[in-house]
């Protein structure tokens, strides 16, 4: 056994180091760039949509971080004497019924927004990732119970169940409450894209091999499906990114999402609902500020998906 | 050192140093589905020696794989179920082991390597990650050590400019390349056995030889035992020491290599020669087996060739053939198989 084992030992070969790298008929190391990332990566930053809804998306963000590099109005120093003013050079998108420059609420906005947006996605992405690869991976009655659950979640129609939820069990509704709720009814979609590309990615020979030569389930998991099942999470949860803001808008609006004082797209269109033909403007920043905000995530997911769809190459 | 000394159990047990590498006897998979029980392996039996090639010929879904996969333990269960036989590694029984002593045979001293490298490599990791990987989680070699073995073992499977090759991706290599790679994962940890699930298949011809030929040595080299699944007969023939035909899930036909090859003892392996263009004997036309497999949901009650088969009469009908000694070494699971040993000595 053990001359076995020494006759076998890779040492013992001269050492191979010493070859000059190169031989014929082989391009120099096409190397790290190459695989399923690095590719579209490079297709990526070719796409005018990509770049476009980039730079949104970045200007966005921005905002949502240091709204002070955009304005140097405070939002809610409010003179109502200023009141529904139109758009002026002194405010640029006028001001509100109290008085407050329209043009740094609407900044300020893109925070709580992008946050909602954002933290939404992460966590019910999160919580997806781990209850799909476990139903997606192990199948059996694990699988069952997890998908009929999500199934009967999946049911519940995100806004009414928002509304029901929102009005009946908290008492103030803030960022932290109304992400809750969106996480809550948000996760079931992504838990069936999740489950369905882990069986898709299971049944791929590479995850015999890694059994095979006997890879730990959890290791397989994470090093063999994941980075291979996730693209179309990727590309889902970008859209939904967008999805979410909208949803929070419609709650804010609705009356059962944020309150007021805080500043969101959503609240500042619902409280211009009532002087849409007075003051349209009221109407037009946040509206605007809204659908681009959207409209870019979305445009992202889908230069996300051209590029990680091996499929569409 | 450790590592050396503790080979000599499995699953706790100590390995018996007479037995053979491999024994499977009376080995039965089932698939149960929707539509039905499937048996997919249906009574398969052989041993494997050190140094020794065991081929398992047949087509697809004659249950060759399934075999395969079940000594492996990989079935995926549900559906699949080893419903009975043996798998004993140098003397221990595999089945019934628990999962974590499995995982612990598999890639130490049963590896296996898949027929279409491509996909049975994960497209988004360097084939050096890949092969430093198995170092990583079974010996617990830091990354860069890890590395350094996965060059070793490119350059011992003969991969041109190992050292920067092992940065590259599965999809910039060369299918004979892509296989080399596969091979150097499954040899890395120095398993006794290698199950090579049609090696070649997705190669063409050229490339075919020389990944054999690679196989070979490294059998030399190591002592390793090669259980080798395949649907070419001409492939059999020059690596394979014993045979097992495969058809429906059953053995139709076992013995040593040569003497099968050149005087079939079954009408289906004599089908199957006669589907593959030879080079000593002139034919205008191939000979194709007519028909396809059954289906196994519905394997007829008799022989599962008979319908295909040109020495069919009414006792196959009847009768399960049971596999009868044609020689002290060798089993055909045909009624008449003395009248078709004939006609192939005739020819």
């Amino acid at each position: 056994m053990s001359d076995r084992d020494r006759e076998r030992l890779p040492t013992n070969l001269p050492a191979p180091v010493a070859i000059p790298p190169e031989p014929a008929g082989l391009e120099p190391a096409v190397g790290r760039e190459g695989s399923l990332y690095a590719d579209a990566w490079r297709q990526l930053r070719r796409r005018p949509m990509f770049i476009v809804s980039g730079i949104l998306i970045v200007i966005l963000a921005l905002m949502a971080v240091w709204p002070g590099l955009f304005t140097r109005a405070d939002p809610r120093l409010c003179d109502l004497a200023d009141s529904l003013l139109r758009p002026s050079r002194l405010h640029w998108f006028g001001t509100d019924v109290q008085g407050c420059d329209y043009y740094a609420r609407t900044i300020w906005g893109a925070r709580v927004s992008i946050t909602i947006g954002v933290l939404v996605t992460a966590a019910s992405t999160l919580i997806a990732l781990v209850l799909g690869s476990i139903a997606g991976y192990y199948g059996g009655i694990v699988d069952t119970v997890i998908a009929r659950i999500t199934d009967i979640w999946f049911a519940i129609p995100t806004i009414l169940g928002g509304i029901v939820i929102l009005r009946s069990i908290f008492s103030t509704r803030g960022l932290l409450q109304v992400s809750l709720v969106l996480i809550v009814l948000g996760w079931p979609t992504m838990l069936r894209l999740v489950r369905s590309s882990v069986m898709a990615t299971k049944e791929m020979d590479y995850v015999d091999s890694a059994r095979a030569l006997g890879v730990r389930n959890f290791r397989i998991i994470r090093r063999h499906i994941m980075p291979n099942a996730v693209a179309p999470v990727i590309v889902y949860a970008t859209i939904t990114v967008g999805v979410i803001i909208s949803a929070e808008a419609a709650l804010s609006f609705l009356g059962v999402g944020l309150q007021l004082p805080a500043i969101s797209w959503g609240l500042m269109i619902s409280v211009a609902q009532n002087r849409i033909l007075t003051a349209p403007h009221l109407l037009l920043f946040p509206g605007l500020f809204l659908s681009v905000t959207v409209f870019s995530f979305i445009l992202m997911g889908d230069a996300l998906r051209d590029a990680l769809d091996p499929r569409l190459r | 050192m450790a590592a050396i000394l503790a080979r000599d159990t499995v699953g706790g047990r100590p390995v018996d140093p007479a037995a053979p590498l491999l024994v499977v006897e009376d080995l039965r998979v089932e698939f149960r589905i929707d539509a039905g029980t499937v048996r997919a392996v249906n009574g398969l039996s052989y041993a494997l020696n050190r140094r020794e090639t065991v081929a398992i010929l047949g087509e697809s879904g004659s249950g060759k794989s399934v075999g395969a996969q079940a000594v492996m333990g990989i079935i995926d269960s549900p559906p699949g179920f080893v419903t009975g036989g043996s798998v004993r590694f140098r003397g221990v029984e595999l089945l019934g082991l628990p999962e974590a002593e499995r995982r612990r045979v598999r890639g130490n001293r049963i590896a296996m390597i898949f027929q279409d490298a491509l996909t049975a490599l994960n497209p988004v990791f360097s084939v050096g990650w890949q092969i430093a990987e198995m170092f990583r989680i079974h010996r617990g070699l830091p990354r860069k050590e890890a590395l350094e073995k996965a060059v070793e073992l490119m350059e011992r499977v003969k991969i041109p400019s190992a050292r920067e090759r092992a940065g590259s991706y599965p999809h910039e290599f060369s299918g004979g390349m892509r296989q080399r790679v596969m091979i150097a994962m499954a040899l890395s940890l120095d398993p006794e056995i290698l199950i090579a699930d049609e090696p070649t298949t997705a190669l063409d011809v050229t490339v075919q030889a020389q990944i054999m030929s690679l196989l070979a040595e490294l059998q030399q080299q190591t002592g390793m035992g090669l259980i080798l699944i395949t649907h070419d007969l001409g492939v059999v023939a020059e690596v394979a020491d014993q045979v097992v035909v495969m058809y429906a899930g059953r053995e139709v036909e076992k013995g040593p290599s040569l003497p099968v090859y050149h005087r079939p003892a079954h009408p289906y392996t004599m089908g199957l020669m006669d589907s593959l263009p030879r080079r000593d004997v002139h034919t205008e036309r191939l000979r194709p087996i007519k028909g396809s497999p059954p289906d196994l949901l519905a394997i007829p009650a008799g022989c599962p060739f008979r319908p295909r088969c040109p020495f069919a009469r009414e006792a196959c009908s009847r009768e399960e053939p049971p596999l009868a000694a044609v020689s002290p070494d060798r089993v055909s699971a045909c009624h008449f198989w003395e009248e078709v040993s004939r006609e192939r000595a005739g020819a």
